[in-house]
């Protein structure tokens, strides 16, 4: 009976330890939510979303700085899906077990986890220096290099968790490889996949360092890709940390809607990876 | 029960049809001829030598690990899609060695059909499913492709159950209907060869009955080999039986000799249940 009375002890304490972290965590989330919720939700009128990004002292909103956030992310996903889908492809179908494929699926981590800033200079060096100036051409390449490994992983991950007997009751019907990986593979993980890509799209709607090197900032409509384009990210980094009263609230206003825009895409992503398992 | 039992236990008598083919000369389709299989350095297969009958049903039965799934994976030669399994001998089929480098695995493939253990639908509708396999070699008009789906789909005993539902997806279907998808999808292709491995398995008593029923029917027009655990099953379903024992054949005769006067005594304890 002591040791029953011990176990229940050490169960409630270990409990209320748990509880306590994740209270803890929560905690600093609510609060960064609550700020900006608090600060920003005044900077949403129609006019942000109509207006030009400001000189000081005068009005405007951000709809430079929307729409370039919004072509870059766009090209970033159309460059970078395909190519992490294929890449992601031939870890989980044409490369196990190879010595080649743990080495790309090693460089593959080491991208996932690099500092972005080091993609925004390496893009810098590529493409922005040989130009001579900022384009969102670099901006989007450097989004792109960042979308890559996000895909790649979850495309190899969702691949690998469809079961071998799928792929071998293709192939005994005489069905060529890249048939089984294209009509029956894909088919099964396609839910995982498309989340993946969200997470991606998720995880560079918000990323500064990198259009800072490439894309820089513009004050101006624009749709000239080889030029400099206004971008959200930027935006806000620049207003955020400047005097003026009135660029502040808009960088609070652009915060939130970056934020709004990456709580919906994960929600997308976890409905539809939920939907997918029900399915099943 | 007792093997002669067993055999009388069968549930169901086979058509008229299928007893005149009992009685015509077994044709040999297969020739199995010293077969060695490798999982890397592990030997799982030694020296098999055995031939497979057109229009009959050959069941292999032994305890696990034996090597008869292993055997009938080297029938159409699933095993090369993993790195580091070979087979070494010859599998003739029709007086062309199968085993033979250089071979097209996919056109042979077409011509052996294989069902698996566990129900394995493919992630798209009941009919895509029948369709797919079609849908590799041949180019058909929609009209015909239906008659098709629908005729694997009536052989398969399903027709009557899915006809309502054909654009559904395959995985809503139950796990015995989901096998009989799986033996729909390997016949629509009209292959030569059946390989069964332990196909009512993962399926309840009544499922395990049609499937039986459908291997019975099918035997008409087919060679089938077929894995089992179940004597019983191979008793009642088969017309040839090949036990095997740590990757050797032990004993190969009509499963009417084996389940009766089986000539080795590691055949009898194993059929009547004493080991394995």
């Amino acid at each position: 009976m002591a040791i029953y009375t011990r176990r229940r002890l050490i169960n409630a304490s270990v409990m209320a330890l748990a509880m306590t972290a994740t209270g803890f965590g929560l905690l600093w989330l609510v609060l960064v939510l609550w700020t900006l919720l608090w600060n920003g939700i005044g900077a949403i009128t129609p006019a942000l979303f109509s207006q030009m990004t400001p000189p000081p002292g005068s009005a405007g909103g951000l709809l430079n700085a929307i729409f370039g956030s919004v072509v870059m992310t766009l090209i970033a996903t159309l460059i970078g899906t395909p190519t992490g889908i294929l890449a992601g492809t031939f870890l989980a179908e044409y490369s196990r077990g190879s010595r080649f494929g743990e080495l790309v699926r090693f460089i593959n981590d080491i991208l996932l986890s690099a500092p972005s800033i080091i993609v925004g200079l390496f893009v810098y060096e590529l493409m922005v220096v040989r130009m001579g100036h900022f384009s969102a051409w670099a901006g989007a390449v450097a989004l792109a290099i960042i979308v890559v490994p996000v895909v790649v992983r979850t495309t190899e991950d969702m691949l690998n968790l469809v079961p071998n007997a799928l792929r071998e009751a293709a192939a005994a019907l005489g069905s060529p490889k890249w048939k089984v990986i294209v009509m029956v593979a894909y088919r099964a993980a396609i839910q995982g996949m498309v989340t993946g890509v969200m997470l991606a799209v998720a995880r560079i709607a918000g990323e500064t360092a990198p259009l800072l090197f490439t894309a820089l900032n513009n004050q101006f409509w624009s749709t000239n890709l080889n030029a400099p384009m206004a971008n959200l990210p930027v935006v806000i980094f620049q207003f955020a940390m400047s005097p003026y009263a009135d660029w502040q609230v808009l960088a609070w206003g652009g915060a939130l809607l970056i934020t709004i825009t990456v709580l919906f895409l994960n929600i997308g992503a976890r409905a539809l990876a939920s939907w997918s398992t029900f399915k099943q | 029960m007792s093997p002669a039992t067993a055999r009388q236990a069968m549930p169901l008598a086979p058509p008229a049809a299928s007893d005149e083919h009992a009685q015509s000369p077994a044709h040999q389709k297969v020739l199995i001829r010293d077969v060695d299989f490798y999982y890397g350095a592990f030997k799982a297969l030694k020296s098999i030598t055995l031939p497979l009958h057109d229009k009959r049903v050959t069941a292999f039965v032994g305890p696990s690990g034996c090597g008869k799934s292993t055997l009938l994976r080297v029938l159409n030669r699933i095993y090369e899609l993993y790195p580091g399994q070979r087979a070494i001998g010859e599998v003739i089929v029709d007086g062309e060695n199968i085993l033979a480098p250089g071979l097209d695995l996919n056109l042979l493939r077409a011509r052996i059909g294989m069902v698996f253990q566990k129900p394995t639908p493919f992630p798209m509708s009941i009919y895509d499913n029948v369709a797919f396999g079609i849908r590799l070699y041949e180019r058909l008009p929609n009209h015909e492709l239906d008659d098709r789906v629908e005729s694997a789909l009536r052989r398969a005993a399903l027709w009557d159950e899915v006809k309502d539902k054909l654009r559904q997806s395959g995985l809503g279907l139950s796990g015995g209907q989901q096998q009989r998808l799986c033996i729909a999808r390997a016949v629509a292709v009209q292959p030569e060869i059946l390989l069964l491995d332990e196909p009512a398995s993962a399926l309840d008593p009544i499922s395990t009955q049609r499937i039986e029923e459908l291997i019975a029917e099918l035997k008409e027009d087919y060679c089938i080999a077929i894995v089992t655990h179940n004597m019983q099953q191979a008793a009642r379903s088969s017309d040839y039986t090949a036990f095997m024992y740590l990757g050797e054949l032990i004993e190969f005769d009509e499963t009417e000799r084996i389940f009766t006067h089986p000539k080795q005594k590691h055949t009898e304890d194993y059929i009547t249940g004493r080991f394995g």
